[in-house]
């Protein structure tokens, strides 16, 4: 079963207790039925309040839920055919970002993505999803392999960062994400990218540049962590709650700040709740994403996404 | 509380430095050097461009002192002056800290961009101050940078920019980390133009900075002993759980790991950049 979080205890305890009582009702003769329809309503209420209300602390929670789905799970649901390939060519190959071929309704694409693992042997195979400079270099040869035949590119981001290891800055760590930046600014082929879970800083930038940037309304996208905000700021991780708080970093905020384009619904408790659910509302975003950017020729793709991106800022004058 | 706290020597009492004792070097006649705490006549440190004669330490500069250092006198004409931030997430205490930081510097951002002529050769300019919010890139940066790239493009003349950066400006959050998209589309405009760029990277040049346009110019280069990196010493130390060679992320460290083209002492970067441009100039 799935780790429960602290605001949702209260329906979890509900549900419970309607269990028993309908566990109860199947084994003796007391009618309990209206008690069980009036606990039933109760639930659906408290569960309107609890995760229709959701604060940005809860959606991090979500966000960072470790049965939350990975790009895997939707590449499973989401594609046919996926065929990964592996390897930068320079260094080595980099399990925490995953990348090939796969069709999306008879349509060939590429798909890059971060991994984390679901266990401790999977996420340290994985590396915690969180990628070295060879990571972001494969991702680059994949999608210089897109544009070459003219495949659309689908990106899934769910790390927590950019690992921070000795040798990923002996590698270029910096570089790598730069270099994928620029690179991505002139591809000619449609870029669409899907928080999915964590949007951690250059970390999730490096493969986050897109014509379309969706993200799942419990996803989190940031700049930094909450807690390593809370650090800097205020000198104590403990305020990481007023951090994520301050820095709007929950889905429907960035919606609003225009950084991004659509909110993906979830299904009521999270993703981690219905992964085949989940799938079917990112088919929808991504389907409608791909057939607007289809009419668009070559130059406009690159020049619609330095249009998108040129107007992100607030500043004034004095 | 953890055992290794228990074991640990924690120190009892903070030393407070008393007002005297700050300034412990008469304001303005004399200068200590960060590093190898010589004393010297201000004069003679300025005259050096702040680099210590002693121990060769390239403290930081000013963006106008850096400007002065670099440019054929009187060339120099600056672009957007006024640019400066907003609080577009209206974070708390972000507006105060901007403003004291604009009475601090005199600048009303943490970068200065233009255009002037180095050695006989125009070029657009971009240099950063890390005396101002340590020179953290927010919304008002990205677009400053941005703009100046472009102008080049449109002018065609060559881009250099000198990067200061603690990295990314959380007070502006997602915005802050759309900049480092928004100047590396503006680099990559320009460069596919046939233009040269010059990135140079000054102490400290980190985060979104260093994981942007410090590191994609057609040549990177670096002062003596700039801290570069993408993350912060002690976040590694954390992770790895190792102590790291005092030499890690310094601009020595770079170049022996390929990541930089060169090394330049700032007494000879005037010199080295306009040979440079002239160079590429020539080839045209």
């Amino acid at each position: 079963m799935a780790p429960i979080m602290e605001f949702e205890k209260p329906i979890v305890n509900l549900k419970e207790k309607i269990k028993e009582l309908k566990a109860f009702t199947e084994n003796s003769e007391i009618d309990l039925k209206d008690e069980i329809k009036t606990l039933e309503e109760r639930l659906a209420k408290l569960e309107e309040d609890i995760y229709g209300n959701l604060k940005p602390w809860n959606r991090v929670q979500m966000a960072r839920h470790p049965d939350r789905p990975t790009t895997l799970d939707y590449v499973e649901r989401l594609f046919e055919d996926f065929i990964e390939f592996h390897g930068d060519r320079l260094f080595g190959e980099d399990e925490a970002i995953v990348s090939g071929i796969a069709y999306y309704k008879n349509q060939p694409v590429t798909i890059i993505g971060h991994q984390r693992g679901k266990d401790t042997k999977e996420n340290i195979k994985r590396n915690f999803g969180m990628p070295h400079p060879e990571g972001y270099r494969k991702a680059l040869r994949h999608m210089k392999q897109a544009e070459k035949f003219n495949r659309p590119i689908i990106t899934f981001i769910d790390t927590k960062g950019a690992y921070p290891g000795k040798a990923a800055e002996e590698r270029g760590q910096s570089e790598a994400i730069a270099k994928n930046l620029m690179e991505m600014a002139g591809l000619t082929v449609p870029i669409v990218c899907i928080v999915i879970g964590e949007g951690g800083s250059g970390g999730a930038l490096g493969i986050g540049v897109g014509n379309h940037v969706h993200m799942l309304e419990n996803s989190t996208y940031s700049v930094i962590s909450p807690e390593g905000a809370a650090a800097i700021l205020w000198k104590d991780a403990g305020e990481a709650q007023r951090a994520a708080e301050s820095m709007r970093i929950t889905a429907p905020d960035l919606k609003k700040l225009g950084v991004i384009d659509e909110v993906i619904p979830e299904p009521k408790g999270g993703a981690h709740r219905d992964i085949d659910k989940q799938a079917a509302f990112i088919d929808q975003v991504l389907e409608k994403s791909l057939k607007e950017l289809k009419e668009l020729s070559s130059e406009d793709i690159v020049e619609e996404r330095w249009q998108k991106y040129k107007k992100i800022g607030s500043f004034q004058t004095v | 509380m953890p055992l290794k706290d228990f074991f640990g020597k924690r120190k009892k009492y903070a030393s407070i430095p008393s007002e005297k004792a700050k300034v412990d070097v008469p304001e303005g006649l004399m200068q200590k050097c960060d590093n190898c705490k010589q004393i010297y006549y201000r004069k003679e440190i300025v005259k050096s461009l702040y680099v210590c004669p002693n121990c060769g330490y390239h403290h930081p500069m000013t963006a106008w002192t850096r400007i002065e250092s670099l440019f054929d006198e009187g060339t120099f004409q600056e672009w957007d002056a006024g640019l400066t931030s907003a609080n577009p997430l209206n974070f708390p205490d972000y507006e105060e800290k901007i403003k004291k930081d604009r009475q601090k510097t005199g600048l009303n951002e943490a970068v200065v961009t233009g255009t002037g002529v180095i050695e006989n050769n125009q070029v657009a300019f971009a240099v950063m101050d890390s005396h101002f919010r340590m020179g953290s890139m927010g919304s008002a940066i990205g677009e400053k940078i941005t703009r100046a790239i472009e102008e080049a493009r449109k002018e065609s003349i060559p881009f250099i920019i000198f990067t200061a950066s603690g990295g990314a400006r959380m007070q502006e959050g997602l915005l802050s980390l759309m900049q480092m998209a928004k100047t590396s589309f503006a680099v990559k405009r320009f460069r596919d133009s046939g233009n040269l760029m010059i990135s140079v990277m000054t102490h400290p040049t980190t985060g979104g900075v260093s994981a942007s346009f410090a590191s994609i110019g057609d040549y990177n280069f670096a002062e003596p002993g700039a801290l570069i990196g993408f993350a912060g010493r002690r976040i590694i130390e954390q992770t790895i759980r190792e102590k790291l060679p005092n030499d890690f992320q310094t601009a020595e460290f770079q170049l022996e790991h390929g990541q930089i083209d060169k090394v330049i002492h700032r007494h000879d970067m005037k010199k080295m950049l306009g040979k440079i441009l002239s160079m590429h100039a020539d080839g045209r």
